[in-house]
């Protein structure tokens, strides 16, 4: 399983390289929603720092769609999808290379946006240690949730559009969790964060447990 | 040969896709190192056929056996020891034509070191190993996804239309290839509609209409053709 993993993990992070759709289009477009953002609320900087958290996440998980949307297109064409089916693979290293690549671009992008929010924002990180682990755990969850979803969508003629309808009401906990935990790390709430990593813990393993236990139906019925 | 299971063998096999029957009730049997040829109009049942036998399409009812594995129980337990090849290339566009190949083999358990030399014997040499597979054209293409097939080496080779988009060179080479692997002992199932080239290859003719095997005949001993219906 977990060399299947490493392979197919490698062969998206390569794919996306070559194509540079992560860096030339979808990390341009986490900066353009948080200057969007920015923009909206210039008038009151103070409701800007106070609700860096929720639009930092909003961001990420704008920009997650779009990394599991490209994650299940380039295996949507010129039959790629059978060829993976007939390679063997076992379907939960598939899952769990899939998730991994969709996280480490999301990683990537968390970096990036983080930067924004403190240099945009001005937000003040009181504990980067909660926020750090949130992060990890909440990508972790994003990926682990996308990728199911993504799957299930994956062999439809509507999944562009069908995706984002099923995959953002299962994340929704996601959303709440991150912004909650970060609110307290950047000590604009009075909330145990710690708390709310929890919760972001029991959605990332039950979303992982889902996915390395069912993706072998998924892959079959897509 | 006679008293050894045959590698292919189907009986009353049924696949739906939906709900409409694309084999409906296959009778056939195919033994090692064999080369039938499927020959069919189009929409008989023949690329159907073929990804029955890879397990890419689940029989239903009836029996199919493919390598002594019972593809109605388990369809995945076959397709790593056979190889399709079909009118989609299952290559991804962003990563090179070497890189495509280690993929794949590496994906299905085989040696990594088999990637090059099989490149080498489709004439993908030069700069078109580390060329994008998005680059090349559609006879370029083919050729990798060969190339695939040949380093896979698999036991079971099913091909669909495999001299379509391929020039006479590149014909005349896959031929070798497949020449090479009954060699070698594997089996191939192939159908095709240049029957001229095909049937040059072929030790039996089997004729596919309305998802059943309906004729099947021996090309050097026409008079012991068997009409099935």
């Amino acid at each position: 399983m977990w060399r299947d993993a490493v392979l197919v993990g490698g062969k998206d992070l390569r794919v996306e390289l070559r194509s540079r759709v992560a860096t030339m289009q979808v990390a341009p477009y986490a900066i353009l929603v948080l200057l969007l953002f920015g923009f909206a609320f210039d008038q009151n900087h103070a409701l800007l720092t106070q609700a860096a958290a929720g639009l930092f996440w909003v961001a990420v998980l704008l920009c997650s769609l779009l990394a599991v949307q490209r994650s299940f297109s380039i295996e949507s064409v010129d039959g790629t999808r059978d060829g993976l089916r007939l390679s063997g693979l076992d379907p939960a290293g598939i899952f769990l290379g899939k998730a991994g690549a969709v996280a480490a671009q999301l990683v990537a992008l968390e970096v990036l946006l983080g930067f924004g929010v403190v240099v945009l924002f001005g937000a003040d990180l009181r504990d980067p240690g909660l926020l750090v682990l949130t992060a990890a755990v909440a990508t972790v969850g994003l990926a682990a949730a996308g990728t199911v979803y993504g799957m299930m969508a994956a062999g439809l003629r509507v999944r562009e559009t069908l995706m984002p309808l099923l995959i953002l009401p299962v994340v929704a906990p996601v959303l709440l969790g991150a912004t909650q935990a970060w609110m307290a790390a950047l000590g604009q709430s009075s909330a145990d964060g710690w708390k709310w990593m929890g919760l972001l813990a029991s959605f990332a393993a039950i979303y992982v447990t889902i996915g390395i236990l069912g993706f072998s139906t998924l892959v079959e019925e897509a | 040969m006679a008293d050894m299971d045959p590698v292919i063998r189907f009986r009353a096999a049924v696949a739906l896709v939906g709900r409409f029957p694309v084999l409906a009730g296959v009778d056939l049997d195919v033994a090692q190192g064999e080369i039938v040829l499927l020959q069919g109009a189009n929409g008989a049942g023949k690329t159907s056929l073929l990804r029955a036998c890879a397990g890419l399409l689940r029989v239903v009812s009836g029996d199919a056996r493919v390598l002594g594995e019972d593809l109605v129980a388990n369809p995945r337990a076959v397709r790593r020891r056979v190889g399709l090849f079909g009118h989609a290339t299952s290559l991804y566009d962003d990563l090179t034509a070497a890189e495509n190949v280690r993929f794949a083999v590496r994906a299905a358990g085989g040696p990594i070191a088999a990637a090059g030399p099989a490149l080498e014997r489709l004439g993908l040499v030069g700069r078109l190993p580390t060329t994008a597979v998005g680059a090349l054209s559609a006879g370029q293409r083919r050729r990798v996804a060969l190339a695939v097939l040949a380093a896979r080496d698999p036991e079971l080779w099913l091909l669909d239309e495999p001299h379509a988009g391929l020039d006479a060179e590149h014909r005349d080479l896959l031929d070798g290839l497949i020449r090479d692997a009954v060699g070698h002992g594997a089996t191939v199932v192939l159908a095709s509609h240049e029957l001229d080239r095909a049937q040059g290859l072929a030790g039996r003719i089997v004729t596919v209409a309305g998802g059943m095997i309906t004729a099947a005949v021996d090309p050097f001993f026409p008079k012991a053709s068997m009409h099935v219906a």
